[in-house]
């Protein structure tokens, strides 16, 4: 439904539609709610659209705003095919300034303007909790360019994890055999069991990789999954390595530029990188030099574009 | 001497034994093959791509289609993703629900592949058996959640239907009934001299080659590394149940059917301990927001589906839908192997090995 919906409006014909295609990343706070919007832009929810951040679907709200409004949770829980009312109806409106009572009647001119002003108000407040959002140590650096990363390195005062040491001790091993500049950020992921998270340089990541599945305290023989993100200002591969005798997990970050994404391939060292790094050039366009066969393994041969990108567009909006 | 010209074959896309569609073009030596190299990609729908847009409930559906064989677990490693990054508490009702579901799940998706690879080398009558069984699973879950297949079953924060009335003492039976079974499968194949002779020692590796290409499941253990997440890296309720890793020592066709024979064996263990403590009453849904938005971080979390680690590897910026969802899939990552066994084995072998590696090729293209 929100598919259909955003295909419907992706038609690359006008600058606004295109801006909705390319997702939600443009308007930070308020993106959550507006992909709602969209989704409930079947049935005539307004709360939903209202929500919405982009000038076009903005007119999409007023338009929807003649027929008889609904709550946008109750509109999309309906679209999403679940029994309406129940828990898990995906997609609420954001805040509280935006929940209707969820009774159908028709709105009068000036509560639709009220409500209208209500949510001009919501976004500008979930802007400026964005840009605040920025300034205090966030978990994903990039989120608001580098600022956050570079705030990321301050700590929280709060005990530290019990994989603290270890963090430590690889980042030691790796400054000292691969080079002082090799790790440029090093945390603990606190939610997925405190994995300790490197962020390796590109240039030394061939050289890191040798002596993360090789040296004799690490040995990082078990590379569990490789996946390419799109983070907007720059492109991250991240990988998650396990040793399968100490059960000891790390994830390593390696970031490239956006506009010739580049990483050293590892399929040398874990040959279980290769249909990965095969899949992650096909879906992200991040080349990897020094891969014995990379081509395209999902896409056919001769598909423009890259699918995983957050800025793609299809060459034929028909597909 | 006699000498061969090389011969370039094309197997599949279409074709039974590709267990859906998938191509493999076979360079020939006479009968042996020189070179392989898989093609993939036919049933690709962009799942990932997809998820982009559309909020985590919405994308439960879309998990059931990746492992078609074995849904539940995939529901399961998406919310349990989001769980785990939201710090959503499960009810303890629901989690034994879903561990019910995806032991019972594992015994049809092995049956699944039991039936299909005798088939795939010549024995019929199996499939029939292992038919007949799994269907009697999958109208347990059709009397669970209403489907078959793709089951959708289970939500961020617990499961959507509470088991009816007799449901689990309907598991107990089914349970009991599947203990018989398995001595007849074994007295039916097992020991089939011509089973042995088209399995033992075929499309053998060791322990370091099935780590270096990231092998998990039944595959990574057959080779010897007694690697089960659900007993090393325990998730949902594991640790409570006790229950045995089979390991093989030959890395052969061979070991790895009958550790996939055993590990019914630990599934139905599995399940008479958790039918036995299931709870008298209880929530099946936890407290979960309205709107179910991750705060801003990533998470990867993993789990042994029966085709070995699934892992979903999850990006959020704090909206409701994810920023970026990768599934490690664990039938994509074992394939990877197949052109290295290939190379030196003779035709006939083709079928046998790429069916050995257990691979749905709605996860492996995605």
């Amino acid at each position: 439904m929100s598919g259909d919906d955003r295909r419907d409006g992706g038609k690359p014909e006008t600058a606004n539609e295109e801006k909705l295609w390319m997702g939600s990343g443009e308007s930070p706070g308020t993106a959550g709610a507006e992909a709602s919007g969209s989704a409930s832009g079947e049935a005539p929810g307004t709360a939903g659209a209202e929500a919405s951040g982009t000038s076009s679907a903005e007119a999409s709200g007023t338009v929807s705003g003649e027929a008889p409004g609904t709550a946008g949770a109750e509109a999309s829980g309906t679209v999403s095919g679940e029994a309406s009312g129940t828990v898990e109806a995906p997609a609420a409106p954001a805040d509280g300034t935006k929940a209707q009572p969820s009774v159908r009647r028709p709105e009068t001119d000036e509560e639709k303007a009220a409500r209208r002003k209500a949510a001009l108000e919501a976004r500008e407040a979930a802007k400026a909790a964005a840009a605040q959002g920025a300034a205090r140590p966030a978990a994903a650096p990039g989120a608001a360019g580098g600022a956050a990363s570079a705030a990321g390195e301050a700590a929280a005062p709060k005990p530290p994890s019990p994989n603290q040491p270890l963090l430590d001790r690889v980042v030691q091993l790796l400054r000292e055999l691969a080079g002082e500049d090799a790790v440029e950020e090093a945390s603990i992921n606190e939610p997925n069991d405190h994995l300790p998270t490197l962020v390796v340089k590109a240039e030394r990541w061939p050289a890191c990789a040798k002596l993360l599945r090789s040296h004799p305290e690490l040995n990082l023989n078990y590379l569990r999954n490789v996946a390419g993100v799109d983070q907007e200002t720059h492109m991250e591969v991240v990988y998650h390595l396990l040793s399968l005798d100490s059960g000891r997990n790390y994830a390593v970050k390696v970031r490239t530029d956006r506009d010739r994404p580049q990483v050293p391939s590892v399929t040398p060292i874990w040959p279980t990188a290769n249909w990965n790094e095969r899949e992650i050039y096909d879906l992200l366009g991040i080349d990897f030099p020094g891969h014995p066969d990379l081509r395209r393994i999902m896409m056919p041969d001769d598909w423009v574009g890259h699918p995983l990108r957050k800025d793609y567009v299809p060459l034929d909006p028909e597909v | 001497m006699i000498r061969t010209e090389e011969l370039l074959l094309n197997v599949g896309p279409q074709h039974p034994s590709t267990h859906g569609v998938f191509r493999i073009i076979v360079k020939l030596d006479g009968e042996i093959i020189t070179e392989a190299t898989p093609v993939m990609g036919y049933l690709h729908r962009g799942t990932e791509k997809l998820a982009e847009q559309l909020n985590f409930t919405q994308i439960i559906p879309y998990t059931d289609r990746m492992d078609y064989v074995s849904a539940m677990t995939n529901n399961y490693v998406l919310v349990h993703a989001v769980e785990k990054l939201m710090g959503i508490e499960v009810p303890e009702r629901a989690e034994f629900l879903r561990l019910i579901v995806m032991e019972l799940q594992r015994v049809a998706s092995h049956l699944v592949w039991w039936g299909t690879y005798l088939l795939d080398i010549g024995a019929l009558s199996p499939f029939l058996y292992a038919f007949n069984d799994r269907e009697r699973i999958l109208q347990l879950f059709n009397e669970l959640c209403g489907a078959r297949l793709t089951y959708n079953y289970m939500r961020v924060g617990g499961v959507k239907w509470d088991a009816p009335e007799g449901w689990i003492d309907k598991v107990k039976e089914f349970v009991r009934s599947m203990h018989g079974k398995l001595a007849e499968y074994d007295k039916l194949a097992s020991g089939n001299e011509i089973l042995l002779s088209r399995l033992k020692g075929v499309g053998a590796y060791d322990a370091e080659t099935a780590i270096a290409y990231g092998l998990s499941g039944a595959n990574l253990r057959s080779a010897g590394v007694k690697w089960d997440l659900r007993k090393n890296e325990p998730y949902s309720l594991y640790d409570r149940f006790e229950f045995d890793v089979p390991v093989g020592t030959n890395g052969d066709c061979y070991d790895r059917y009958l550790i996939r024979l055993e590990e019914i064996r630990q599934s139905l263990r599995i399940l008479e301990q958790a039918l036995e403590q299931f709870p008298a009453g209880g929530e099946t849904m936890g407290k979960v927001p309205r709107v179910i938005r991750p705060p801003a971080g990533e998470i990867y979390v993993r789990i042994e589906s029966p085709r070995g680690e699934i892992g979903c590897y999850l990006v959020s910026k704090g909206k409701a839908e994810p920023y970026r969802l990768k599934f490690r899939r664990p039938s994509f990552v074992n394939l990877q192997i197949l052109p290295k066994l290939l190379v030196g084995e003779s035709m006939t072998n083709l079928v046998t090995i790429l069916g050995g590696i257990d691979i749905v090729l709605g996860e492996v293209d995605c």
